[in-house]
């Protein structure tokens, strides 16, 4: 064990879990409103509408984070055309790169989440709704979505987590997140455990911190 | 579509070894898993404290890291982990392992950490009844696992070890950041070769897709067959 090395790459470590942070704060944002779009597709009753919503979602959960963003940073920076757009500003650099990648994956996976929560509430709840004369579209905002967030609570925190976990991918394209900077050091030093103990108990750490927070927001939006 | 021939010219057969290759990987991986689970669900069920912790920590550690920082430790550090383990017993040369024994190993580890929790709660919703009624029956504590238990466990634990596959599946990708051929390394070779990134990213996703798509049709049969009886 080589405590020093240990202790010199904290705060390396550290700074660079800020950067972990953004990317999975920034993609999650983006993410949600994604999900939250294809979720009310999904329960569109035009068959088209439904199937283009369930087949984003099946492709996106159906390959590799990995793959997707190497599309994105590799692939479209092909497309001559795109070059030339004002899109170019953001596809040229692999952050904005990373983040979509991020956010579409995050966005499929949310979805799903949020049509199940939807899809669960029960139809006496709209009824009563109804039966006051609250108009559809406030029965929509005011009943149906506060619901929908507190069903899928639960299911939403491993999202997070998972997809804290994805951001490390953001590394293979050159940025320099936690995972990256562990690399960096692990592949200067040669000592891999060490840093793996690190990197690992700061991502932990993280881990906790938004396990406990999905929690305490599960205890104060319980229905009982 | 002449990228995709086959042969000399083109990177088809290329891309179809790859994803034996990747299949390989899964499966070895899932193997590799399904044998960490059967230490660590009986850990876990287990009323002893200390094995409590142990298998906890395991699937705890696993599952809040991610999966590229634990293949990381493996790529880096298994080669050094393995020399000495060998310098123990006094062989002092350098070994080399093979980046399929590495990366299915680090797969096969994080899988494990997912099986485990889905054989946890497999078991745990099985009926106490059953346990009693096989005690009561009087059959040896082998019959009791292999006859009642386990088929029951199988059954409700098959459509989570299918979630399971799936993202076994997908993880296996990253292991082309250690150079092991699979769909994902061919795809960067290949687009590096021809500087065309987009198509040979994309096909790797129809790819992968399509491993999904058939490896859930198959699943499904064993759903089917499990819950028979049901």
């Amino acid at each position: 064990m080589d405590l020093e090395l240990m202790i010199n790459s904290f705060p390396k470590l550290l700074s660079a879990a800020v950067i972990t942070l953004k990317l999975l704060s920034v993609s999650l944002i983006i993410g949600l409103f994604i999900g939250l779009f294809f979720a009310i597709l999904r329960l569109n009753k035009n068959i088209f509408i439904n199937r283009f919503a369930y087949g984003y979602s099946y492709v996106f959960r159906g390959t590799p984070l990995l793959v997707q963003i190497f599309i994105i940073y590799f692939g479209l920076g092909q497309i001559e055309y795109l070059r030339s757009t004002v899109l170019w500003v953001i596809l040229r650099e692999p952050y904005w790169c990373a983040i979509i990648a991020f956010a579409l994956n995050t966005g499929a996976y949310t979805s799903e989440i949020l049509r199940s929560a939807f899809q669960t509430i029960k139809p006496g709840i709209i009824e009563a709704g109804q039966s006051l004369g609250i108009s559809n579209k406030i029965i929509f905002y005011k009943i149906q979505i506060p619901i929908a967030i507190r069903q899928s609570l639960p299911a939403y925190g491993n999202e997070i987590i998972l997809m804290m976990k994805g951001t490390s991918l953001a590394s293979t394209v050159t940025i320099m997140d936690l995972t990256g900077v562990a690399k960096y050091i692990i592949s200067t030093t040669f000592k891999p455990i060490e840093v793996f103990i690190v990197a690992g108990s700061i991502y932990l750490f993280m881990t906790f911190v938004i396990h406990n927070v999905i929690k305490f927001l599960e205890k104060k939006y319980s229905f009982n | 579509m002449e990228l995709l021939a086959f042969g000399d010219t083109g990177w088809g057969d290329e891309l179809f070894y790859a994803t034996l290759m990747t299949i390989a990987v899964s499966i070895t991986a899932m193997i590799i898993g399904f044998t960490f689970a059967a230490i660590f669900t009986p850990l876990k069920l287990s009323k002893n404290k200390l094995l409590n912790f142990i298998a906890n920590s395991y699937t705890t550690v696993i599952r809040g890291v991610p999966e590229l920082l634990v293949i990381y430790l493996f790529f880096f550090g298994g080669t050094g982990a393995v020399m000495y383990v060998a310098s123990i017993f006094g062989y002092n040369e350098y070994i080399e392992i093979n980046a399929f024994i590495t990366g299915a190993f680090a797969i096969g580890i994080i899988s494990g950490a997912y099986s485990t929790e889905v054989f946890r709660g497999a078991v745990q919703s099985i009926d106490k009844g059953q346990f009693e009624a096989a005690n009561v029956l009087g059959l040896s504590k082998f019959g009791k696992f292999f006859k009642i238990i386990l088929p029951q466990t199988l059954r409700l634990a098959i459509p989570n070890l299918s979630n399971v596959w799936q993202i076994t599946l997908k993880d296996t990708s990253l292991i082309s950041v250690t150079g092991l051929v699979e769909i994902m390394r061919q795809s960067y070779i290949a687009a590096g070769s021809t500087r065309d990134p987009l198509f040979f990213y994309s096909f790797a996703a129809v790819l992968y897709l399509l491993l999904t798509f058939v490896s859930m049709k198959l699943i499904n049969r064993l759903e089917v067959k499990y819950s028979r009886g049901y």
